[in-house]
């Protein structure tokens, strides 16, 4: 794919396979992932995006096991890293894919980082965890972490709280602790979304600067394909807890197809105007799916359903190069999609 | 943190100094007098004598300064000269009497002092010692058979009064089983094994029974603030790190659970010194709790008012304790 960065390889480093993850509510299940598919190349930086609600942050908590269990159950599917599937292994091997192969960075960093202790012993713990490092290089290499998110003067800081850096500099922080032992692979659920635009656009580069010296795969959580569209290599769309479109970042942009990527694009500024529009102009509520789809999640808010978006789930087809999509209104359009419906 | 223990001191004296002067006046405008328990048959100039002899035909304020005198300056100084052995002026001042007993009011305190706190505090340590486990793991297993059997535990240990568990124990322990004596001993000196033991067994049932009591209420504040934490995101990010379930719970959520528990079990000690007035009087221990209802019962006013400011004193220095050590266990507070 020309969309990759030179040096990556095509075997995954990350396969997620038919993941679906349900929770347990007083009103009854609430299926929030349904058979999500997806591969992560070594390396690659790939943009998840869909509107808040759509099961992103569901979605990458189940790859570790992070939800609370219960009420959150997985329940079909495989995540596997480097060829092993993390949702079967012992608790013990778990907690090495936890903070050692895989990073992880969250929304919040106001309130993801512990407020008791100092942000040093918060970064040296995974090292001293992960790495068997004593405390004294653990503490090097802490500091050499924050020096490398940029914050300054790094052997100081270490002895600072949590609420004595402002919410940028604690995001970095963040980050430093997700790359402490040097992951396979970054996840990132909407690391910038709590912050303010230029701290957002400070975090983006610090990011992408990481990523060409550790050369770490990447998934980027975020609501804005603004965003999505400088630093990711592919982008993966979701709504109602699936996959509706998965394509190159170029491929997205130029050959939207899924009327749901197209109405996100739509909602996205011009290149020179302001971000506020984003995705509020979709009308309508992406769903709380009380049972397994079996019909297209997005069919109600689509102005192309027909009869059959509302009677069977599109799977997800290939419709291009490396391009996939899950609707029925494109597959008629375009004449792809599965065998069945190009016969009808 | 240190200006702002200074400042809070300061500001304490014109805190109790109002104090002192509330309970003085509530106490000395109650019927009581000291001449009430004396036989009719004492001629009356014979009581206005005593009277006389005790102060109170001073004014009131010429009376509370007085009172003021004795408790800030006669009775510290006194108690300095018996620490070091030295005498300070002439060595003879003024103390504060109890009308009933006519020997100083600081003297009775410190005689049933060691009583209330080996019963009283022994139950405050070990309620506290056995409630912070179980709120934890009543709250890490929220809902399991261990934390429904918790919650009716304490449900029971603070809706039901502490004579009623305390009469039970007795009915039990003492009267049927006959394994612990219903009456605590207060003759009873340690000197070998066996007293020891005495000591140990006549303890048991006061503190069991007030060790109950706190453990109930510290056990519930414990579980509510464990559960506040582990539903935080500090929580998932330590899990995200790949710490182990001990680290995370033990380390991460307790030692910010344990900040408003700490405080509360702070500010609940000048209870221990106040007694357990019902418990002591159950069991017969003649501990402070004792002493105010006797004080009371006897309407002996510079007994009560001195037992009560003593009271007020370590609820306003343990207010203050209780801010220090938040400031000290959470670094987001900083006092100065
Ligand atoms: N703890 C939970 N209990 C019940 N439903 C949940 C829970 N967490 C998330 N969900 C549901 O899962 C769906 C997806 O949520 P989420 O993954 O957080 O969306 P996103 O990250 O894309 O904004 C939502 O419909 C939400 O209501
Ligand atoms: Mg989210």
């Amino acid at each position: 794919m020309k969309d990759l960065p030179a040096g990556a390889t095509t075997i995954p480093v990350l396969e997620v396979e038919n993941l679906s993850t349900v929770f347990a509510t007083q009103d009854g299940a609430v299926h929030a992932v349904n058979g999500v598919s997806f591969d992560l190349r070594p390396g690659e930086l790939l943009g998840v995006v869909g509107e808040s609600g759509s099961g992103k942050s569901v979605t990458m908590m189940s790859l570790l096991k992070l939800l609370p269990m219960p009420p959150a159950r997985i329940a079909s599917g495989s995540v596997k890293l480097g060829g092993r599937d993390i949702l079967t292994v012992s608790d013990a091997e778990l907690r090495e894919v936890r903070g050692g192969k895989v990073g992880f960075v969250f929304q919040d960093p106001m309130t993801s980082l512990n407020p008791v202790f100092t942000v040093g012993y918060q970064l040296m713990e995974p090292l001293r965890e992960h790495m068997g490092l004593s405390k004294a290089e653990a503490r090097r290499r802490a500091a050499e972490l924050l020096g490398l998110v940029g914050i300054p003067s790094p052997e100081k800081r270490l002895e600072d709280y949590p609420h004595q850096f402002s919410g940028g500099m604690r995001q970095r922080v963040m980050i430093a602790i997700a790359l402490a032992c040097d992951p396979q692979v970054l996840i990132a659920d909407e690391p910038t979304t709590a912050l303010d635009v230029t701290i957002q656009a400070q975090i983006l580069d610090l990011v992408k600067e990481l990523r060409e010296r550790l050369g770490m795969a990447i998934v980027w959580v975020t609501h804005d394909l603004g965003v999505v569209a400088g630093i990711a290599d592919r982008v993966m769309v979701m709504y109602g807890g699936q996959v509706v479109e998965q394509a190159g970042v170029h491929a997205l942009f130029e050959d939207p197809r899924h009327p749901y990527t197209r109405a996100l694009l739509e909602t996205l500024p011009d290149m020179d105007g302001g971000r506020s529009a984003r995705l509020r102009s979709i009308p309508g509520q992406p769903p709380v799916l009380r049972d397994v789809p079996t019909a297209c999640p997005f069919a109600p808010r689509c102005a192309h359903a027909f009869e059959q978006c509302h009677r069977a789930n599109p799977p997800l087809e290939p419709v291009g190069e490396g391009h996939l999509v899950s609707c029925w209104w494109d597959y008629a359009r375009t004449g792809t999609g599965p065998e069945e419906n190009t016969h009808a | 943190m240190l200006t702002f223990t200074i400042r809070r001191l300061l500001l304490a004296i014109p805190t109790l100094l109002a104090i002192s002067f509330i309970i003085f006046a509530i106490l000395d405008l109650s019927p009581g007098d000291p001449t009430s328990q004396i036989p009719l048959t004492v001629p009356p100039e014979v009581r206005e004598h005593i009277r006389t002899s005790l102060g109170l035909d001073e004014p009131f304020i010429v009376r509370y300064l007085l009172w003021l005198k004795q408790f800030f300056i006669n009775e510290p100084l006194n108690i300095l000269e018996e620490w070091t052995g030295y005498t300070f002026g002439d060595g003879d001042r003024l103390r504060i009497s109890s009308w009933a007993t006519r020997s100083p009011v600081v003297d009775l305190i410190v005689e049933r002092l060691p009583q209330t706190l080996w019963v009283v505090g022994m139950s405050y340590v070990v309620g506290a010692l056995i409630a912070i486990p179980i709120g934890v793991i009543s709250a890490y297993k929220q809902y399991s058979w261990f934390d429904q059997v918790g919650t009716f535990v304490s449900m029971i240990g603070f809706s039901v009064p502490t004579f009623f568990t305390g009469l039970l124990l007795i009915v039990i322990f003492a009267v049927n089983l006959q394994w612990l004596p219903s009456i605590y001993d207060t003759t009873l000196r340690v000197t070998d094994w066996s007293s020891f033991v005495a000591q140990i067994k006549q303890m048991i049932m006061p503190t069991m029974v007030l060790a109950l009591y706190n453990a109930s209420q510290i056990s519930r504040f414990m579980r509510a603030s464990m559960l506040d934490n582990l539903n935080q995101d500090y929580v998932r990010t330590a899990r995200a790190k790949g710490m182990k379930e001990k680290t995370v719970v033990l380390v991460h959520v307790l030692r910010n659970s344990l900040i408003p528990v700490v405080t509360v079990i702070a500010l609940g000690v000048p209870q221990v010194f106040g007694g357990a007035i019902i418990t002591e009087q159950i069991f017969k221990v003649n501990g402070l709790g004792q002493l105010l209802i006797i004080g009371i019962q006897g309407a002996d006013i510079p007994l009560v008012q001195t037992l009560t400011f003593i009271f007020a004193v370590l609820i306003v220095l343990f207010n203050l304790v209780a801010d220090i050590l938040y400031g000290v266990l959470d670094p987001r507070i900083r006092y100065d």
